[in-house]
């Protein structure tokens, strides 16, 4: 493994009273792509949104390089250099596809330019002042990628990327996500999708009760198959 | 020449009173969307913050000898900056809890403040002169136009109109709207929305400071001139849809003339028309006529 840019030590989060992290721990390097595996409910989201700041009760450490973030505010957090693409896409609708491309601010130099995003996604440019969530499930999908990308952030927290998707668009995002890891960035990806996952992930993280119960290198996944489709119950 | 046997004059008048008290009504509506925004609590002490505002005015002139031209950014800005300060220390420790105490909050605030200024003035109100540059009339052929009255229209449109522009065409403003859609995501994405809460606040309170000062030369400033509005006001963001920047700036001119007509063929209805509208409005379309439905 290389240097961890990402480190979650016992973690552990409320939602009121309601205890769901029960001490997560686990390590992203730099670079890599690491997921986040498990059945509906085992608290995958809750450890994005714990690790962004957006859920207020939470104890334990996470750092990212040498910056301990678990005092910090979710803006903080950002600023810091942690991207977020949330599960239900939070594409706005009171703002058209480029304000809700724009809106983002950069956090630190080396975000992609806006013409590179272009690039990747050209559906954007394409449909720029339509109202962001005219777009179809796909572009919207597409949109929340693309907007993290402009700031600079170096690691990006995607939450179920694929979910509802159809293939095709399946795969093109399983492209773009390639593409970012050659470009350097490194990824936490949740997933229920295993067959994604295990195409686009360098190590997976099974969770269940608010906890990491199994890791699993890429080499170690087909020997583990049978394993890993228990844990997920597929 | 006569309007369905209303003399043209007498219906022009109407039509033109109407149209300043809605310039009124558009702006705190105004404010009163945009807190109602980002802070989801119906700013109670908005009528009371209007009337701070004409007192400030008539304070700036009557201690410091601070005119009104002056007072129209001075006001606001003093105002603005006691609506940050309340922001801060009362109503942010609300924010996490229902919605309903940021609101018995604000209303406690405007009987504070309406109290405190009857204590000291009373009501029978102040007088504040017209400035020298608005005094006199346009003779408008059928009717005259007080030249006043006709810089409130001009003003108040001009502030609508660059709060509707900042709101939809730039990047703060849109930075707002998602605000106003999902805060935490966009806190989420490093920016600061406490703090964008607080200014939204500030700016909300400074537009009725402004609307005050506008008042002032027109109704005496009088403490009790904002209880007197803000119902009205409340409804017309009712009726423009909770929230709606456009529907504020719209329903506040529209009903404002809607009530000037009536007065003009049916006087007896003009104090109750904006909420006959209401009522029609809220069954028709729940959402407002610009909001969206839930
Ligand atoms: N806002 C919330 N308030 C209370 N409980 C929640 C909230 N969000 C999620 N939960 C609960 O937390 C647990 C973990 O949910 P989540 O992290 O969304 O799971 P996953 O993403 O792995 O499907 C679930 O039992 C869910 O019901
Ligand atoms: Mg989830």
């Amino acid at each position: 493994m290389t240097e961890s840019l990402l480190s979650v030590e016992g973690l552990e989060a409320w939602y009121d009273e309601s205890h769901i992290l029960h001490g997560m721990n686990f390590t992203v390097g730099k670079g890599e792509i690491v997921t986040l595996l498990g059945r509906n409910g085992a608290g995958k989201t809750t450890t994005m949104r714990s690790i962004m700041g957006l859920v207020r009760k939470r104890t334990g450490s996470v750092r990212f390089g040498a910056v301990e973030t678990i005092g910090l505010s979710a803006n903080q957090i950002a600023r810091a250099g942690i991207a977020f693409c949330p599960e239900e896409r939070g594409i706005f609708s009171s703002l058209t596809v480029k304000e809700n491309l724009m809106l983002p601010p950069v956090v630190a130099e080396g975000g992609m330019s806006v013409e590179r995003v272009y690039e990747l996604f050209p559906i954007l440019k394409a449909r720029g002042a339509s109202q962001g969530t005219k777009l179809s499930g796909g572009e919207q999908q597409m949109l929340a990628i693309a907007r993290i990308l402009r700031t600079g952030a170096h690691l990006l927290l995607l939450d179920e990327p694929t979910e509802g998707l159809a293939p095709v668009i399946v795969e093109q995002i399983g492209q773009i996500i390639e593409k970012l890891k050659e470009e350097g960035f490194t990824i936490l990806l949740v997933e229920q999708n295993f067959r994604f996952a295990e195409a686009v992930g360098d190590r997976h993280h099974i969770v269940e009760h608010g906890q990491v119960i199994d890791s699993f290198e890429r080499h170690e996944v087909e020997a583990n198959r049978e394993k890993i489709t228990g844990y997920l119950g597929v | 020449m006569a309007f369905f046997d209303i003399p043209l004059p007498v219906f022009m008048g109407q039509l033109l009173i109407g149209l300043i008290n809605g310039a009124f009504y558009a702006v705190l509506s105004l404010g009163l969307a945009l807190i109602f925004g980002l802070l989801n609590i119906v700013n109670f002490a908005h009528g009371a913050l209007y009337m701070v505002g004409a007192f400030v005015a008539f304070l700036l002139l009557d201690i410091a000898g601070i005119g009104y031209w002056p007072a129209l950014l001075l006001a606001p800005v003093i105002v603005g900056l006691f609506g940050i300060v309340i922001e801060r220390l009362l109503l942010r420790p609300l924010a996490e809890l229902d919605h309903l105490y940021g609101l018995l909050l604000t209303f406690g605030l405007a009987l504070l403040l309406e109290g405190a200024f009857r204590h000291f003035y009373g009501v029978s109100g102040e007088r504040y002169a017209i400035p020298d540059a608005l005094q006199g009339v346009f003779n408008l052929g059928f009717m005259f136009l007080p030249v006043y009255r006709a810089w409130v229209i001009v003003a108040s449109l001009i502030v609508c109109i660059a709060t509707w522009l900042l709101i939809e065409k730039t990047r703060l403003g849109a930075t707002m709207r998602a605000a106003v859609e999902n805060a935490d995501l966009v806190r989420a994405f490093g920016v600061n929305v406490p703090l964008l809460v607080t200014v939204t606040y500030g700016f909300g309170v400074a537009l009725a400071a402004f609307a005050g000062v506008l008042a002032a030369p027109i109704y005496s400033v009088n403490p009790l001139m904002g209880s007197n509005i803000i119902i009205v006001v409340f409804a017309i963001v009712v009726i423009g849809g909770l929230g709606s920047i456009k529907g504020a700036i719209v329903s506040g001119f529209l009903l404002g003339v809607c009530e000037g007509l009536t007065r003009v063929f049916w006087p007896e209805a003009s104090n109750i028309v904006i909420f006959v509208v209401m009522a029609i409005v809220l069954i028709v379309r729940p959402a407002g006529l610009f909001g969206k439905a839930a």
